[in-house]
């Protein structure tokens, strides 16, 4: 049976530690959204050594762009996009150190190298599953470049974040072991 | 509306007969596409949920169980809350079939479409995903415009509509080969298939596999993407094309991508194809992906 566990975030080495690829989370605290545009801006201030709009150290960033809010509610749809697109960026985020992200699909070999060397993890929310997972966001305040409407920053409170640890800090992917083993030749 | 229509001047005189027009105004139409883009979103159909639920028996993996568990629950809360199913709400794409005795009055069909879209994806508050230059800008269109349209013209007096929005996380997966007649259907098969395993869990499986064969190089693609709009309950009336669909969609459930690429039995929910005719030395194939969230809906003005 697959192991669930509550975990609440800023994440650190010792928490992650204990993550296996396979375990099922339900996530709860504060998380950071970003995708393409926001992580190619947070990536060059990083270079150019400012400031972020938030402090990365121990947060987690969750790959989403949401559908408008209707009126009286925190977030519209808010299921996770694919991850791949942010790996050019996501090595020079968990250096500067971001412990977690969350989205869908396979991370590159750069990121796996930068999970592992951060002591890092990646979890996988399943995808187009975005009004079940809005159902645990319970605030949403917007941080930085407003300009990116769908793509801008935002904080997240959520309670019970629905996710699986794909990639976990030792670098076990449950994207090759989990095709391997049910894989008929 | 009528028109006369001269069928020819004979000795005695003008031979003329009279052809009736429908008339349908483009503010029908409008709202028509309004109607639907909101509904496509929020409503996941039904032969779509009854294969995901037969899926959930037949899937071995425990975490393929609980993500297939996942995607049905979202669906029935989408339809409660009147939420759109999934965050990624599309490219708008419209086919209409426009019968060639239809006169469409009161304005421009492409422009009334396009209204139809923005008014949708505005008031059913839709994610706007279009960008406008896709080279140099990529500035968004704010309203989801332009939508990606298809016109045939068929007989009769009916306008059909049917909206079916794309995401991106699937449409990125989608290929077009030119194989020659000599890849033969063996061919045709291993494309399908290392097009869906070269994909993983990138398009959100469990996905449908739309498949065109023939025609050339844009008519595939566009055979490929009519094939999805098959409902999942209907096999291919074509007894041999059935054979081959369920081949394909034996061999992509043998990978092990599983639902959200994460292992399992469940990667594919139906493999659809469409063919036509083509060329002696051409054998086009394209393979359209569609994640789970197989969102189309159809109106008969």
């Amino acid at each position: 049976m697959t192991k669930e566990v509550l975990l609440r975030t800023p994440l650190n080495e010792e928490k992650n530690a204990k993550l296996e690829a396979g375990f099922k989370v339900l996530l709860s605290g504060k998380i950071y959204t970003a995708r393409d545009a926001a992580h190619k801006r947070l990536a060059q201030l990083i270079k150019e050594g400012k400031s972020l709009p938030f402090d990365p150290r121990g947060q987690v960033i969750y790959y989403v762009g949401p559908t408008p809010e209707k009126p009286g509610r925190i977030v519209g749809s808010a299921g996770p996009t694919t991850s791949g697109r942010m790996d050019p960026y996501t090595p020079t985020l968990l250096d500067a150190g971001v412990k977690g992200t969350i989205g869908k699909g396979q991370r590159s070999r750069e990121v796996i190298d930068a999970i592992i060397r951060n002591k890092a993890v990646y979890f996988a929310a399943t995808g187009g599953a975005a009004v079940l997972i809005a159902k645990s966001i319970r605030n949403s305040k917007l941080v930085a470049y407003d300009d990116l409407g769908p793509e801008a920053i935002r904080e997240l409170v959520i309670e019970n974040f629905p996710c699986i640890v794909a990639i976990d800090s030792r670098g076990r992917n449950l994207y090759e072991e989990g095709v391997k083993k049910y894989q008929i030749p | 509306m009528v028109i006369i229509e001269i069928l020819g001047v004979a000795h005695a005189g003008m031979c003329m007969r009279q052809i009736s027009l429908r008339e349908v105004n483009v503010s029908e139409i409008t709202s028509v596409v309004k109607r639907l883009c909101i509904d496509a979103n929020i409503y996941l159909d039904k032969d779509v949920v009854e294969k995901i639920e037969e899926s959930v028996e037949k899937e071995d993996s425990p975490i393929g169980r609980e993500i297939l568990g996942q995607i049905l629950a979202n669906a029935r809360m989408a339809a409660e809350e009147q939420m759109p199913m999934c965050q990624d709400t599309g490219v708008a794409v419209v086919l209409v079939e426009l019968g060639q005795d239809v006169h469409v009055s009161g304005g421009d069909l492409n422009k009334a479409i396009n209204e139809g879209v923005r008014q949708g994806y505005r008031d059913g508050y839709l994610r706007k995903s279009m960008v406008d230059d896709p080279v140099f800008d990529r500035k968004n269109t704010q309203d989801n415009t332009p939508a990606v349209i298809h016109i045939e013209i068929v007989p009769g007096d009916a306008v059909k509509i049917t909206l079916a929005p794309k995401g991106a996380g699937s449409e990125n997966m989608s290929e077009v080969r030119m194989m020659k007649p000599a890849d033969g259907i063996e061919g045709i098969k291993d494309f399908v298939v290392d097009r869906v395993r070269r994909s993983g869990g990138m398009p959100c499986p469990p996905i449908v596999v739309g498949v065109g064969v023939g025609g050339n190089f844009e008519q595939c693609a566009y055979l490929s993407k009519k094939a999805l709009l098959r409902p999942l309950n209907l096999k291919n009336p074509d007894p041999r094309l059935n054979a081959l669909e369920e081949e394909l969609l034996l061999r992509i459930n043998r990978l092990g991508i599983g639902p959200l690429g994460l292992g399992g039995r469940t990667t594919a929910l139906a493999v659809q194809i469409l063919t036509m005719p083509c060329h002696i030395a051409s054998m086009p194939v394209a393979v359209n992906l569609q994640c789970h969230a197989q969102r189309h809906k159809t109106a008969t003005i």
